[in-house]
């Protein structure tokens, strides 16, 4: 715990780490029968120090907190309510979201899971000495497990693997979405899944109600808490900026001293092939999801006959809390109220949770698996008009070594040339692809009758490119913070190594809506972005100077070309705010009005990059201009506007083509 | 039998020992007295209890009188040695078992301490001459006899006896002065300003937050103004209930000459065998009954403390004013670092018609604490009630002077006892409270059964009278126990604080873990016995009181690591509600969290008190600010 949470704050180190090996979950169940593994006898370790109680006391224990009877005596007066009127509300609320986590049912699901997981999956792989750090940390203290969110899948499987592994069983937050599915719902329920209102802004007593019910469970050492620190699914693969609210949750225990320490257990959930893969690429075109319902998910069947390759799971090392903190908390600040009393965090432990959120999700990052296929995939959506055969395998060959130096988490197979691996990861593709005559390409055309339009032809080989993106996305976090530099080089207007660091960290404070990258990091990013170029010989890193080597050209325009999407789609954002807007943009049209604005570039010929499509890349934009008050969110009646500061927006425009260097002054401005 | 008032009388022969046996009165007197004059200490009638050369019955470098102390015999049974105490000349059959089990200790690995000063090890001192002249014209007692010196250098912190043991000896104090009376005080504290040289006043030496350290850094020549000569009570006024007591007074003196007149003081701290007085007073001490007496700032009516400027104290004897800001409590607390507490009038109280003791056991320490908070709640909390947790409780077994455990493992034989004496109670979880009752006979039956009955409540079963007592009496030999801990690679120290009621669980649990996990972290290989006790309560919260030992074997610099624990321990303390101390005192040991505790302009209020009070900083012993 001690190492991880030192190495926590060294990259160098972190690249060195050696990670641990996979077992495959699914090889003995092939062998033995389900049922016996969903009869198998479950006598979890537990904490050493559990309050022993059954899921119907817990409401009692919440209703009756002085925490919760704090809030509604407030309420109450607040409202003129009686307090056994809101009392009841609170029981309601407390209905709707307790888990009623039952043996049986999770029995069951041990049972079709294990059926379905051999139809989907080739393999489960599991890092068992994580499984072994999980069993000690969740003696020592309540244990907070934090999984990478990419699917549906994730948390069934999280649950499926720790009774598997003969592990306390955990409860988990749910958004409130699986509800309208009855059935499911309940089922869920009573496997542990608890429920959460999607918004609940100022709602006191939902929030007292929330908050206490997962302390109370986390005091007792009654479960292991799961939640998605990312908030939602990533649509696009790239882990999401994370959320704090329930992480701050988990933490108050410990800063009030409720709790000696806790355990946050990062897990990367990786998928060779992910099941909801074109939905995504769909919603994020704009087709609206379908509402999860029962019956959506049943038609999920169909989805049973396909062949998902492998999934990895990744139990990272738990993250004491207490070492966390350590220094960076005064605990001191609660002594002067009752701990049931409400506070609010300090500006300190604000930092300090954000801080704490980013570097758990650059740990899922880490550790999630990375198969070729990524590295393929990249080279693919760099090359829109596609590759021949020898000349990809020599390309993903070469990427593959310049990954494995960035430390990427590659599960390359042992024995095999890169040729077969290449065939093989094209092959559980082929969906997305055209293979003739030696030349791979993302698919196209083919599928079109006459009658389409260009616009759904431009629809149709969005959803490729953005599908094929999404396993790119996988692996941007290793190049990341290289490609940040290899495109602050190309536009800084010297060599000197301040005008280079000023563009990088403008390019990373653009980008950290878009990527994880923890805030106050910059000096630490560029030093890392540096020390690795430099070690693959791209870079000489000298005093005041960074200069290209001679061999350097292609690396950096290769990382150059990574950005690029990125780059050209923010752009295309800024340029629309500059030519097309009034005052009377709402933010509720935002999203629609630049995919318009994108799709008429596009068939204009003047715009080659369909990621800037994407919604999900539109309003990272925007919430990036937001933050650089370069657009102003105004109320307006009952709708929100956005004035937009053409002079600003036009300049950062200007800077992120490369066209204008790295402006501070205009930075200052704005 | 055992609860009669017979026992008080008998509790408090225990306590007082037979040091220094004192035949009659004739050196106590009721009535105002002027300042002894020298030749009569010579009288071997009137012989004082707290000789000069303390080093002659005490040990000079560990706890307590010399003749006692814990030993493993050659059968490996423990022992406890001299004839003062109730426990003296008895085996302790379990204490072995407890010992190498607890600790992974081993009775073959001794680290036994330097058997004697090596007077060479002592610097020459640092006299100031002219000071030495004018103190001998004036004629005050005085020696720079290195023993003497050296006794006078350390309190008794781990780090402390530790060295001595080794033989290692820092800086010590140039000189040692005996004033007899307030006026002899006022003539050294005189001759000290005019001469420039470091004052710091001992009482019992009984310190526990490094405040008798000499500080490092003082160049100039520091003077141990020893206070034990001033130990008269200088009348009693039982209309007032009032005694007028010289400040160097030692506690038990203090409580057994007034047990003669039918009085007591009622402050009876843990180290009441040893300490003054004017410590108590310069420490703010507590005392294991305040419930009944107070603690000392609710026992003080009048003090009278000499300063560079001056002597402050009050005009009259009344009660309480109103007079701005008490200038009593710029006194307490003060630690040495204003002046000389000479004479203090404090509340006296008859002794009681009847005491009784009591032990309750719970099946946890939650269901004990919940107990302790009712009583509080209720008010109606014993002379004293005190709640150990479990390693105190097994700990306190390992004490049972018996011998019919022969063949049992402790443990084992615990589990018999408990579980048909307590079913259901699990005896890795099971704690025991021990009470104290005092006053007249019915109204104490009808106290306990108040308390018993809350108790009955929060799971607590009456576990009789004897442990109650047996609990008590160990109070004064635990304090023996480090030396022996300390001859086998052990070592261990305490420390307390006071919290408010709804943290103390919190507390105790995550300050008892800090402390396993830091050694463990600090390189300690087995386990250290981490263990804690609710010894007060109050209508807001509880005093609370931790041990903790480990064995130091294969540590290279087990002080360094023992300091390092102790730290984080108070660190844990301070993010868990509680407070730098209940009674032990800041000292130099916690001098770096003052400001954190009181505040920037609290400690700004402290020092411009020190700058107006002690400009030359004549009283530089560096406590507190
Ligand atoms: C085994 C043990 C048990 C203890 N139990 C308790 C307990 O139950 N309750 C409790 O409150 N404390 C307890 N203590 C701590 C200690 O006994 C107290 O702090 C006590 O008040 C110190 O008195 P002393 O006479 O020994 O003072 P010393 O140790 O001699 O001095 C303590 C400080 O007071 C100053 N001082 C002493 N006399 C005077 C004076 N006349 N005028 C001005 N300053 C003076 C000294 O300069 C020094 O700074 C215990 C200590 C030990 C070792």
């Amino acid at each position: 715990m001690e190492m991880a949470s030192r190495s926590l704050y060294s990259s160098r180190q972190r690249m060195l780490k050696k990670r641990d090996d996979f077992e495959d979950v699914l090889e003995e169940l092939r062998r033995s029968s389900d049922l016996r593994y969903a009869l198998r006898c479950y006598t979890p370790s537990l904490y050493k120090g559990l309050v022993p109680c059954k899921a119907s006391m817990l409401k009692t224990i919440v209703l009756q907190s002085d925490h919760l009877q704090y809030v509604i005596k407030q309420v109450s007066s607040e409202s003129g309510d009686s307090s056994e009127c809101v009392t009841e509300e609170a029981s309601l609320i407390l209905d709707e979201m307790a888990h009623r986590l039952q043996l049986s049912t999770v029995r069951f699901f041990a049972f079709m899971l294990s059926k379905a997981f051999k139809r989907l999956f080739r393999s489960v792989c599991v890092n068992e000495e994580g499984i072994q750090r999980l069993q000690q940390a969740v003696q020592e203290h309540p244990v907070v497990l934090l999984p990478s969110h990419r699917s549906y899948m994730d948390f069934l499987m999280m649950s499926y693997l720790l009774y598997m592994y003969d592990l306390p069983l955990p409860v988990i937050a749910a958004g409130m979405d699986f509800m309208s599915m009855k059935f499911i719902g309940e089922m869920l329920r009573m496997s542990g899944a608890f429920f959460i209102r999607r918004s609940f802004g100022g709602d006191k007593l939902y929030w007292a109600v929330f908050s206490e019910y997962v302390k109370t469970m986390l005091r007792n050492g009654y479960a292991p808490i799961e939640f998605f620190l990312e908030g939602t699914r990533s649509r696009t693969c790239k882990s999401l900026t994370p959320k704090t609210g329930l992480l701050n949750i988990v933490m108050e225990p410990f800063f009030k001293g409720e709790l000696f320490d806790v355990n946050l257990v990062p897990v990367s959930i990786s998928y060779e092939r992910i099941l909801e893969e074109s939905l995504y690429a769909r919603e994020l075109l704009g087709v609206p999801k379908p509402k999860e319902s029962t019956s959506g998910l049943l038609k999920a069947r169909q989805v049973l006959s396909e062949d998902f390759g492998s999934m990895h799971v990744y139990f990272g090392h738990p993250v004491s809390l207490r070492s966390l903190a350590e220094g960076k908390i005064n605990r001191c600040q609660y002594n002067l109220l009752p701990r049931y009393i409400p506070q609010k965090p300090s500006t300190d432990n604000h930092e300090f949770l954000n801080d704490a959120a980013f570097r758990l999700v650059r740990m899922q990052e880490e550790n999630m698996v990375l198969k070729p296929w990524v590295l393929i995939a990249m080279l693919l959506v760099q090359n829109p008009d596609g590759l021949d055969l020898s000349s990809l395998t020599e390309q993903t060959d070469w990427l593959r070594h310049l990954a494995l130096a960035f430390g990427a988490f590659l599960d390359w197979p042992d024995h095999a040339s890169c040729s077969e691996v290449i065939s093989c990861s094209l092959a559980l593709h082929r969906h997305l692809l055209t293979v003739s005559a030696g030349h791979v390409q993302l698919s196209v055309t083919e599928a079109l009758g006459a009658e389409t339009t260009p616009e759904e032809a431009v629809f149709h080989r969005a959803v490729v490119v953005l599908s094929c993106a999404s396993y790119r996305n996988q692996i941007l976090h290793v190049f990341l913070r290289p490609a940040l530099l290899a495109v602050a080089m190309q536009s800084a207007n010297s060599n000197r190594k301040d005008d280079i660091y000023s563009c990088f960290s403008f390019l990373r404070n653009m980008f950290s809506n878009e990527f994880i990258l923890c805030p106050g990091d910059s000096v630490q990013d560029f030093e890392e972005a540096c020390y690795l170029l430099m070690k693959r010989g791209v870079l000489q890193v000298l005093e005041h100077e960074i200069v290209m080597s001679a061999s350097g050209h292609s690396t950096l325009a290769f990382l150059c070309a990574a950005l690029d999407p990125f780059l050209q789609g923010y752009q295309v954002v800024c340029r629309y705010l500059c030519e097309e807007t009034n005052e009377s943009l709402t933010e509720k049209e935002f999203v629609p009005a630049v995919r318009n604005f994108a799709l008429k570039l596009i068939l204009a010929g003047r715009l080659k990059c369909y990621e800037a499509l994407s919604s999900d890349l539109q309003k990272n934009t925007l919430a990036a201009l937001l933050r650089l008050k370069a657009v102003r969110k105004v109320k307006v009646g009952d709708q929100v506007t956005l004035r937009v500061n053409k002079i600003a927006v036009n300049s950062l425009e200007d800077t992120l083509g490369g066209t204008i260097p790295t402006q501070k002054p205009v930075l200052a401005r704005l | 039998m055992a609860s009669n008032s017979s026992n008080a009388q008998q509790r408090l022969r225990i306590i007082a020992g037979h040091l220094q046996k004192h035949t009659g009165d004739g050196n106590t007197s009721v009535a105002a007295q002027e300042c002894k004059a020298e030749a009569s200490r010579s009288d071997p009638s009137s012989v004082t209890p707290v000789p000069k050369r303390r080093q002659e019955v005490m040990k000079w470098n560990g706890w307590g009188y010399s003749d006692s102390r814990f030993l493993f015999n050659k059968k490996g049974q423990a022992e406890f040695t001299g004839k003062r105490y109730r426990l003296s000349g008895l085996i302790l059959p379990s204490l072995k078992d407890w010992f190498e089990g607890t600790f992974g200790a081993n009775l073959q690995h001794k680290s036994l301490a330097t058997p004697t000063l090596n007077l060479s090890a002592v610097a020459p001192p640092n006299l100031s001459e002219p000071f030495v002249e004018d103190l001998k014209a004036a004629s005050v007692s005085a020696s720079h006899d290195p023993e003497d010196r050296v006794f006078r250098a350390h309190g008794h912190c781990l780090h402390e006896i530790f060295a001595l043991r080794e033989g290692r000896i820092g800086r010590v104090p140039d000189m040692v002065v005996w004033p007899s009376c307030h006026s002899d005080v006022e003539k050294i504290v005189d001759l000290a300003c005019k001469h420039n040289v470091c004052l710091i006043p001992f009482g019992g030496g009984t310190s526990v937050s490094s405040a008798l350290e000499c500080p490092h850094e003082e160049t100039r020549s520091i003077v141990s103004l020893d206070t034990s000569q001033m130990n008269r009570i200088l009348w009693i006024d039982e209309k007032n209930l009032t005694a007028h007591v010289e400040a160097g007074i030692i506690g038990q003196d203090l409580e057994r000459q007034l047990n003669e007149h039918g009085y007591c003081t009622g402050h009876e701290p843990d180290s009441m065998e040893f300490s003054s007085l004017g410590g108590w007073v310069a420490t703010r001490a507590s005392g294991m009954k305040k419930n009944i007496y107070g603690n000392i700032e609710d026992l003080v009516v009048h003090i009278k403390m000499v300063t560079p400027r001056g002597v402050i104290e009050k005009s009259c004897l009344g009660p309480r004013m109103s007079t701005g800001p008490d200038i009593h409590h710029f006194i307490m607390g003060s630690e040495g670092t204003l002046g000389v507490v000479t004479e203090v009038t404090m509340k006296i109280r008859p002794i009681p018609e009847y005491q009784k003791y009591g032990s309750v056991v719970f099946p946890n320490f939650q269901q004990g604490v919940a107990c302790l908070r009712e009583v509080a709640r209720q008010r109606c909390a014993p002379a004293s009630i005190r709640l150990m947790d479990n390693e105190q409780f097994q700990f306190g077994h390992a004490l049972k002077p018996q011998v019919s455990s022969m063949f049992t493992s402790f443990v084992d034989g615990l589990k018999k006892f408990y579980i048909t004496k307590f079913k259901g109670f699990d005896p890795h979880h099971l704690c025991v409270a021990t009470l104290l009752f005092e006053g007249d006979r019915g109204k104490v039956l009808q106290h306990e059964k108040q308390v018993y009955d809350i108790a009955a409540k929060f799971g607590g079963l009456a576990a009789g009278e004897d442990n109650g007592q047996r609990g008590y009496m160990l109070t004064f030999v635990i304090a023996y126990l480090r030396d022996l801990g300390m001859d086998y690679y052990v070592m261990g120290e305490s420390f307390e604080t006071s919290v408010p009621w709804d943290r103390i669980l919190d507390l105790c649990r995550n300050v008892k873990e800090r402390i396993v996990r830091e050694c463990k972290e600090r390189g300690v290989q087995f386990a250290p016995l981490s263990t804690c006790r609710v010894t007060q309560t109050y209508d807001a919260g509880a005093c609370v009181y931790f041990y903790f030992a480990f064995n130091y074997r294969g540590l290279s610099d087990p002080v360094h690591v023992y300091e390092k624990v102790e730290h984080a321990a108070r660190e844990e303390i301070l993010a868990n509600g509680g407070s730098l101390s209940h009674h032990h005192g800041v000292g130099k040991l916690r001098k770096e969290w003052m400001k954190e505790s009181v505040s920037g302009v609290g400690l700004g209020v402290l020092k411009s008190v020190k700058d107006f009070v002690d400009p030359q900083n004549i009283f530089g012993s560096g406590n507190l600010l």
